[in-house]
């Protein structure tokens, strides 16, 4: 116990890491995921096929290899980011096609009947996706779009593998001082993404029950 | 005629802006796949060394040697192997979870919940370290056992989730014939729960067999360790571009196949055996239109840890 209270800094600093990694890497992941989700439902050919590839690859590759190439490749081939920038391309990267997934099948669940009216009342491409689709799509996703936020979240930890200081690495380090306390410092590392995950996961429940469209 | 609503079938205008359109992406895809090889291609000056380039023949010749193909082999298996038991334990540790969480007695139920969230909300590279430091069963055990135990608890909640889901009838008419409560659960209600969830339950594997990968970095020699650490570090730094193309293209061959049989599984279900309770979907002509998965039952969007 003593030495989770001795430590509480470097928990903090090491949470505080962490929700960095994750608000920023989420944000960029939400952008990039929904340009990938509207290529993917453009009508030109060329960008639905540039969509699906990316999304098949990425979706495909584990996350440490996704990390592996950013922290460890790119340097090699000559670029110079520091690893914490790395370390949020390459979530963010990882995560994109995932959101970009989540909204297609939430467009997909959009009643097709619900397109056909607003295209017989002469709605265009560009409105009927904006003004019908996209706004009914999107109250459908909200839950699986906070689950990937929830796995997200766990998923920082692997950029403590790759030289980034957040809760995993001061896990790792604390629990190799502190020899004889470390269950209790893992528990507290493991309360520490409770604290993230859990109220994550009741507001995805609670916004299941409220948004479900009722047909 | 276009598969999708929400354009008309394009007229020759509208066909020829999009060929356009398309062209240019394409033009714009090969310049940039051409420019990156290129740069990758030329020779490289650092401190009055000129290394040569990516694509020189000294820095792939070690994939002539058929003992590194052995040694990958070798890491490609234990990855396998890895992921094969934790896939095992997963499921039996996942049909115990709802089991328990679909118990009767609260004084079951209720720690069960608990112990699941807990599993749940816990990164799989922490359980990972966790077991390694306190039980200290080595790193192929404590990939093992923390794989199995989170994706059991996942596994588990997808299966409660797949019995939750069917009619109340199936569980009375078991009860009705006498059966007592577990036997209307292990014969009557679990087979079809199981069914009904088998592409999310695949789907979770594939994700299992991914995060095998995490190995990396708790020191279990898998492919991503073989090729990266162990292999670039006995033939020299100057392989490591190459090698982890190679274990790009193996975990991408790999997955990619798996997925494909998860997402046949997924169409088999829709298309084939009528579920009870099933919801009638909109079939394959959703409006993102050319979709391999339709609907928002897609098992790999459960998927992403």
């Amino acid at each position: 116990m003593n030495a989770i209270i001795e430590n509480l800094p470097r928990f903090l600093d090491g949470f505080g890491m962490t929700l960095l990694l994750l608000v920023v890497s989420g944000a960029g992941a939400l952008v990039l995921g929904t340009v990938v989700a509207a290529m993917r439902i453009a009508p030109v050919p060329s960008l639905n096929g540039f969509a699906a590839f990316y999304t098949e690859t990425l979706r495909n590759t584990p996350l440490t290899l996704v990390l592996f190439f950013c922290a460890i490749i790119l340097p090699y081939l000559g670029s110079t980011l520091p690893y914490l920038a790395c370390a949020i391309i390459g979530l963010t990267l990882y995560t994109s096609p995932f959101v970009a997934e989540a909204l297609r099948s939430g467009i997909n669940g959009v009643p097709v009947g619900q397109a056909e009216a607003a295209r017989s009342l002469g709605l265009g491409f560009r409105q009927s996706v904006t003004l019908i689709i996209f706004p009914q799509a999107f109250r459908m996703v909200i839950p699986p779009l906070i689950n990937l936020l929830i796995a997200l979240t766990k998923n920082t930890s692997v950029a403590g593998g790759f030289f980034v200081v957040e809760l995993f690495t001061v896990a790792k380090e604390l629990a190799n001082a502190n020899g004889n306390a470390v269950i209790a410092i893992l528990l507290a590392i493991a309360a520490f993404y409770l604290v993230i995950t859990i109220p994550l996961g009741i507001l995805s429940a609670r916004l299941e029950r409220r948004l479900a469209v009722q047909r | 005629m276009s598969a999708s609503v929400l354009f008309d079938a394009p007229g020759p205008k509208t066909r020829r802006r999009s060929l356009i359109i398309s062209l240019i992406v394409l033009a714009l895809l090969i310049a940039g796949v051409v420019w990156i090889a290129f740069t990758l291609a030329q020779p490289r000056e650092s401190s009055g060394l000129t290394l040569p380039g990516y694509f020189a023949p000294s820095r792939w010749d070690i994939f002539a040697d058929p003992v590194v193909w052995a040694f990958i082999g070798r890491g490609l298996l234990n990855t396998l192997q890895a992921a094969a038991i934790a896939a095992v334990m997963a499921l039996v540790i996942g049909v115990l979870f709802a089991m328990l969480r679909t118990s009767v007695y609260a004084a079951v139920r209720i720690p069960t919940t608990v112990v699941l969230e807990f599993f749940r909300g816990m990164p799989v590279l922490l359980m990972m370290l966790f077991i390694l430091l306190v039980a200290s069963t080595g790193a192929f055990w404590a990939v093992v056992i923390a794989l199995g135990i989170y994706n059991g608890a996942i596994i588990g909640e997808a299966l409660r989730s797949g019995l939750a889901s069917l009619p109340r009838g199936q569980r009375e008419a078991g009860l009705s014939l006498g059966l007592t409560r577990l036997q209307t659960k292990v014969s009557v209600e679990f087979p079809q729960a199981f069914r009904q969830m088998l592409p999310v339950i695949v789907a979770q594997l594939v994700v299992l067999l991914k995060d095998t990968s995490l190995g990396y970095i708790v020191g279990y020699n898998e492919l991503i360790r073989t090729t990266m650490n162990n292999l670039a570090s006995f033939y020299g730094n100057r392989y490591l571009f190459s090698l982890f193309i190679v274990t790009l293209v193996i975990y991408l061959a790999v997955n990619l196949s798996l997925s494909w049989v998860a997402r046949r599984l997924a169409r088999q279900r829709r298309g084939g055996a009528v579920t009870p309770g099933a919801v009638p979907l909109t079939g394959d002509a959703g409006i993102g239109g050319s979709s391999v998965m339709a609907g928002a039952s897609d098992p790999a969007d459960a998927t992403t840890e």
